[in-house]
């Protein structure tokens, strides 16, 4: 057991600081979460792909460098600690392309990965319905056989940044006698099709961040099907373990934060505020435990599984406590607009979405503990 | 870089392991809680057989080495069984008197035939004891009898104060150490109870306030482990205090916090004596005052950023 990094870890870790040291933007980015934010964040990504710093862990094929999951854990830990902008293409980069790294045509990863990587294309979740959230199995939006491919009917929301974005992915019924978890596919389309209607749904601090999707007639080629269709719980579960895993929240994020709430305690705090010392002591624990968590995973040669719903609960209240612990560190300050109280609202969505944390106790209980499955 | 145990350090907390469960420590905790040392002392010398013991000795006064990560995989199975002794207590010293410069009581310790404890600020087993020292490692007699403690099988002793002070790092993460595999310990035993233990007509475990209470100590847990590893390959650099701190926090609040889902969980039968839970529930309450209480070390960590 060890904690040491090898030296192409540690050239790497020097080669990506010396680029973020020369390229992040000296003013932060507007929010991605509304239209000129969303611009520059893409514009941010393209820069990273040309240099191929977007997706350092895939093969070299599509845009990326083919570096171990340590190497990108360093990557995260440089990205964060540099201050550099928010990904806007983390929905494809996270929970798409893992999805076709295992299932997809290698027609599919051609022509899908390197714009992605490039920052060129951007990818929507379209996932969640109004009446599946939790219960995605619930779904109903269609998906009818035509001719060379299916046309798409019905309504999607909760889509992340879709209102900006080019493409979406998700699941559609295609057998209309099925239910449940069978007669499901996954596919592609893109979100300026004929027969799409996006509509922006503001969140929580008023920004367009997402979008419900209304889908009346919308052609997919057989080519956008990723997997068997029919088959696409099983194609769309592979990316669910993969969003709770390290890949959604990196260790880096949060070590970052951290060290930017230290900073702030040290300028604000009243010294005899001891619960609130408590507080930042505890931030600073808690990510540290998160940071060699990750080393962990990154050592075990198995699959983690279930225990990626460990690391969800475990950084969702994270991120909500440290936020909450800088914005009562700003006082009667804290209620103004700046980058902590963005993120404080960012935050507060972690326990809901990728699986709401009381889905995860449940996956927790009856899966790494053995408890009985209860009813659903 | 690989941060997990290696197949010899998993084999060697194995053996550790299956030595306690064969052992069937909750009756030499009873024993020991009522003053006989005789099942606990020979419990002691079959794990220092197996090795406990020499990993925190020096070869050249009979050890196989002080290895701080073997040592916190050692204690978390002592703690699993609430085996009952100074174990905590003679690792620290054997730590102390190594860079000391001991040669007497190191050679013993390796072999298993020396407990010792230390006043930090109660010695505990101060009367099965060899040897007790004060917190800095100078030798001490000990005062006054038997203290109360919650748990009974915390033989607690009065020590006068020398001049030298403190709470001796190492003990603290063979503490936090011990804390953690108590706690796990707590929800394995209670996930078992959960699952068979029926209420209306259906275990109790499938009933979500239960499963979530069990799935949140679990996280606790599982991301305290990975705090103490890492202050244990921090032994020996300048962030190894703070490093130790931060695992005692950790440890301690999911211990303690395990504890009382333990309790909560098992109902009024947890809450009785008979039952050998309650040995493990009392001994995770005594522990998080114990080598500093989580206020102390998050009051340590903030002093150090
Ligand atoms: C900021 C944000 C971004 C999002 N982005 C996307 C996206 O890009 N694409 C996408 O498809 N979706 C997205 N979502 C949607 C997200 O996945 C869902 O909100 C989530 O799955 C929960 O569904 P719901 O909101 O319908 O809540 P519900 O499922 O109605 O749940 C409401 C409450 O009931 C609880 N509950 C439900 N079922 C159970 C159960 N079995 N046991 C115990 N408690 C239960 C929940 O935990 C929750 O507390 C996003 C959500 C947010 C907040």
């Amino acid at each position: 057991m060890d904690l040491e990094f090898g030296t192409a870890d540690e050239e790497f870790r020097a080669e990506v600081r010396a680029w973020l040291a020369e390229h992040v933007p000296a003013e932060p980015l507007p929010s991605l979460e509304t239209e000129e934010g969303f611009a520059r964040h893409r514009e941010w990504e393209r820069a990273l792909g040309a240099d191929r710093l977007s997706v350092v862990s895939w093969p070299e094929e599509y845009g990326g460098r083919g570096v171990s999951v340590l190497q990108w854990l360093v990557f995260e830990e440089e990205y964060y600690a540099a201050g550099a902008p928010g990904r806007v293409s983390q929905n494809g980069i996270n929970l798409l392309a893992p999805t076709l790294l295992k299932h997809g045509t290698p027609e599919q990863l051609a022509r899908v990965l390197p714009p992605m990587a490039a920052g060129e294309v951007i990818w929507a979740q379209a996932w969640s319905e109004p009446g599946a959230g939790s219960d995605l199995a619930a779904l109903r939006a269609t998906a009818t056989r035509t001719d060379g491919g299916w046309l798409l009917n019905g309504q999607k929301t909760w889509s992340s940044r879709a209102a900006f974005a080019d493409r979406g992915f998700g699941l559609f019924r295609s057998d209309p006698e099925s239910e449940r978890h069978r007669g499901l596919t996954y596919l592609m389309f893109p979100l300026d099709a004929d027969g799409v209607t996006v509509r922006p749904i503001g969140r929580l601090d008023g920004k367009p961040a997402f979008a419900e999707l209304f889908l009346d007639g919308v052609f997919v080629p057989d080519a956008d099907v990723i997997g068997e269709p029919g088959k696409g719980w099983s194609v769309a579960m592979s990316t669910a373990g993969n969003e709770r895993g390290l890949t959604l929240r990196s260790p880096g994020r949060f070590t970052a934060a951290t060290e930017r709430l230290v900073e702030l305690w040290k300028e604000r705090a009243d010294p005899a505020d001891t619960a609130l010392r408590d507080r930042v002591a505890d931030a600073w624990i808690r990510s540290r435990a998160y940071r060699l968590k990750g080393f962990e995973t990154v050592s075990r040669d198995d699959d983690i599984g279930a225990e990626s719903s460990l690391n969800k609960v475990f950084w969702s209240e994270l991120d909500v406590a440290l936020h909450e612990t800088a914005l009562d560190l700003l006082g009667a300050d804290g209620e103004l607009e700046s980058e902590w109280l963005e993120n404080y609202v960012f935050s507060l969505a972690g326990p809901i979405y990728a699986g709401t944390n009381e889905i995860q106790r449940n996956v927790i209980a009856e899966r790494l503990l053995g408890l009985p499955r209860g009813a659903r | 870089m690989k941060f997990v145990l290696s197949q010899e350090q998993r084999m060697f907390a194995g053996t550790l392991r299956r030595l306690l469960a064969e052992a069937g420590t909750a009756k030499i905790v009873r024993a020991w809680a009522a003053g006989d040392h005789a099942p606990g002392r020979g419990l002691w010398s079959a794990l220092a057989e197996a090795g406990l013991f020499a990993v925190a000795v020096p070869e050249e006064h009979g050890g196989a080495g002080f290895l701080p990560v073997e040592l916190v995989a050692a204690m978390e199975e002592v703690g699993r069984a609430a085996a009952p002794g100074p174990y905590v207590e003679t690792l620290a010293a054997a730590e102390l008197l190594g860079r000391a410069g001991d040669t007497v009581w190191l050679p013993r310790i390796a072999a298993g035939d020396a407990l010792v404890s230390i006043g930090v600020p109660h010695a505990l087993d101060a009367d099965a004891a060899d040897l007790v020292l004060a917190p800095g490692g100078t030798e001490r007699a000990s005062s006054g009898g038997p203290l109360t403690s919650l748990d009974p099988a915390r033989r607690l002793f009065r020590v006068e104060a020398g001049d030298e002070h403190g709470t001796p790092e190492f003990g603290v993460l063979m503490c936090a150490a011990q804390q953690l595999g108590l706690g796990r310990a707590l929800l394995d035993v209670t996930v078992e109870y959960a699952r068979t233990r029926q209420q209306f007509g259906r275990p109790i475990g499938e009933y979500q306030a239960v499963k979530h209470h069990l799935a949140g100590a679990m996280v606790e847990l599982e991301f305290a482990r990975p705090l103490l590893y890492g202050a244990a390959l921090a032994y020996g650099t300048p962030e190894f205090g703070r490093d130790v701190a931060a695992a005692k926090v950790a440890a301690s609040d999911a211990s303690y916090g395990a504890a009382k889902i333990a309790l909560q969980v098992h109902g009024a039968i947890g809450y009785t004596d008979e039952y050998d839970p309650s040995l493990w529930i009392r001994k995770a309450r005594a522990l998080h005052s114990a080598w500093g209480t989580p206020a102390e070390h998050r009051a340590r960590v903030a002093a150090s950023l």
